[in-house]
């Protein structure tokens, strides 16, 4: 234990007695703190899980009254997107287990790596998402009062901009922080900015990755080459023969009563999901500061375990939402 | 129970004498490389089966389907990459009291789910009968 002290931190915290810097006075052991903070961990996870509950009995009530309104409104989620974000997530976790497994090994350089690799993959996914939602507003598909489906687009992809606008100031702010604190020499910030900056990039990545995929997965996209396409056209005839089942249900059939209820229930979870996510990265962010300040050690990685018990409940809400909102029948 | 927890984990002895990696704390349970890769690669499998599996027309077994396969990858998660499997029993049992309740709410709240339907039903027809007529006026 002596061995984890270090020299000057062991004369600051004379009153600690042989207390290790991280072990808070309240605790006798090193894994007596860690096993407290854990179980605690699991307890706000269990009040999460049936916090997320409520949702999915909203789901399933409306459902099972309701299966004509989720045939009809699941043609809407592109299901190759939902795939990506899934594989998206599930590399996240797998990246997110390997920083605990680094953390109780002690390998900080792995830490840190797979701390950025887990927050890139979260900004990724936000980004895939952005182009979701700005997909669905651009024809209409709001939630419950303000649902009205139509094949035009209003205002083409500024719903994508303003969704992008966010995370545009984010990465210039985290580039700006990196240029400064390198021009005055601060290590520390360097790093923290600079891997953040890199990050958060991904996003962009994302919005593109939400172009990409379902062009190449040719699925029924209404995809970001249509939006092209009839940027401002509006001559019926084209919109109305093209192939996009989207596009003929809004033209052609009657969407059905209260089918904008489907679409509240989507965005509230999805909403909610993707506000975790948002909560996940600053955890991560957090993590990584602490990782580049090297405080973590042999007996505390408690904070890096619970930032990834959290971040796998969030992986496992995703697990659950692609089959029940993307894979309908 | 420090000892105990120890003794049941397969990886810790290989792990801080075998490989000669960082040495780690007693009640540090690193999961070893392979086992992380191969849990990622199950859960990718699996979304490949559940997405493929979406193209078939199964009727009503569908969502069966689809959520017995979601519950595999769940299962995989919490065991392995959140080490519920090798972590005390107490955590388990309080994420398995959280599902039994969420399995009451929603079997409590489905099972009384169309008990109102009927007179919905006949408000939404009286209310659509009204909408349609009222613009003849």
């Amino acid at each position: 234990m002596a061995s984890i002290v270090e020299p000057e931190a062991a004369a600051t915290h004379d009153h600690h007695g042989d207390h290790p810097e991280f072990l808070a006075h309240h605790f006798e052991t090193p894994q007596q703190q860690y096993d407290t903070g854990k179980l605690g961990m699991w307890l706000f996870l269990i009040q999460e899980i049936l916090f997320f509950s409520g949702l999915f009995v909203a789901y399933a009530v409306y459902r099972a009254n309701h299966p004509e309104i989720f045939v009809y409104a699941h043609q809407f989620l592109d299901k190759s997107l939902g795939a990506f974000n899934t594989v998206v997530l599930l590399l996240s976790s797998l990246t997110m287990a390997w920083a605990v497994r680094d953390s109780q090994l002690v390998n900080n350089r792995g830490l840190i790596r797979n701390l950025a690799i887990t927050i890139a993959c979260a900004f990724l996914f936000l980004g895939v998402k952005a182009v979701e939602y700005s997909h669905k507003w651009d024809i209409g598909l709001y939630w419950a009062s303000k649902f009205a489906p139509t094949a035009e687009h209003h205002g083409g992809s500024m719903i994508l901009f303003w969704l992008c606008l966010p995370f545009i100031l984010i990465s210039v702010a985290l580039i700006a922080a990196t240029v400064v604190s390198k021009q005055k020499n601060y290590e520390q910030g360097y790093r923290f900015y600079g891997i953040l900056a890199l990050a958060s990039v991904a996003f962009f990545v994302g919005v593109g990755c939400g172009f990409v995929v379902p062009a190449v997965a040719g699925s029924d996209s209404h995809g970001p080459a249509h939006v092209e396409e009839h940027a401002g056209e509006s001559d019926h005839h084209v919109v109305a023969t093209h192939a996009d089942p989207a596009h003929a249900l809004a033209d052609d059939v009657e969407s059905p009563r209260n089918a904008g209820i489907f679409f509240s229930i989507y965005y509230v979870m999805t909403g909610l999901h993707a506000v975790h996510i948002i909560g996940g990265v600053i955890a991560l962010a957090w993590l990584l500061w602490r990782a580049l300040k090297r405080q973590f050690q042999a007996e505390y990685f408690g904070p890096v375990d619970s930032v990834g018990l959290y971040w796998h409940l969030v992986d496992l809400v995703w697990i659950y939402l692609f089959p029940l909102l993307y894979l309908i029948h | 129970m420090a000892d105990t927890q120890q003794a049941n984990h397969p990886h810790s002895a290989h792990d801080a004498h075998g490989h000669g990696e960082h040495a780690h704390a007693s009640f540090a349970h690193p999961m070893a490389p392979r086992m992380l890769l191969g849990v990622f690669a199950a859960l990718i499998a699996l979304t490949i089966i559940t997405v493929v599996a979406a193209n078939f027309p199964l009727g009503r077994w569908e969502i069966v389907v689809s959520l017995t396969i979601a519950t595999i990858k769940a299962s995989l998660v919490v065991l392995f990459f959140m080490h519920l499997w090798y972590d005390k029993p107490f955590n388990a049992l309080i994420f398995v009291a959280s599902l039994a309740f969420v399995a009451l709410f929603l079997g409590m709240t489905l099972i009384d789910s169309r008990e109102y339907q009927p007179e919905i039903e006949q408000r939404t027809i009286e209310h659509v009968t009204t909408e349609v007529a009222a613009p003849a006026q």
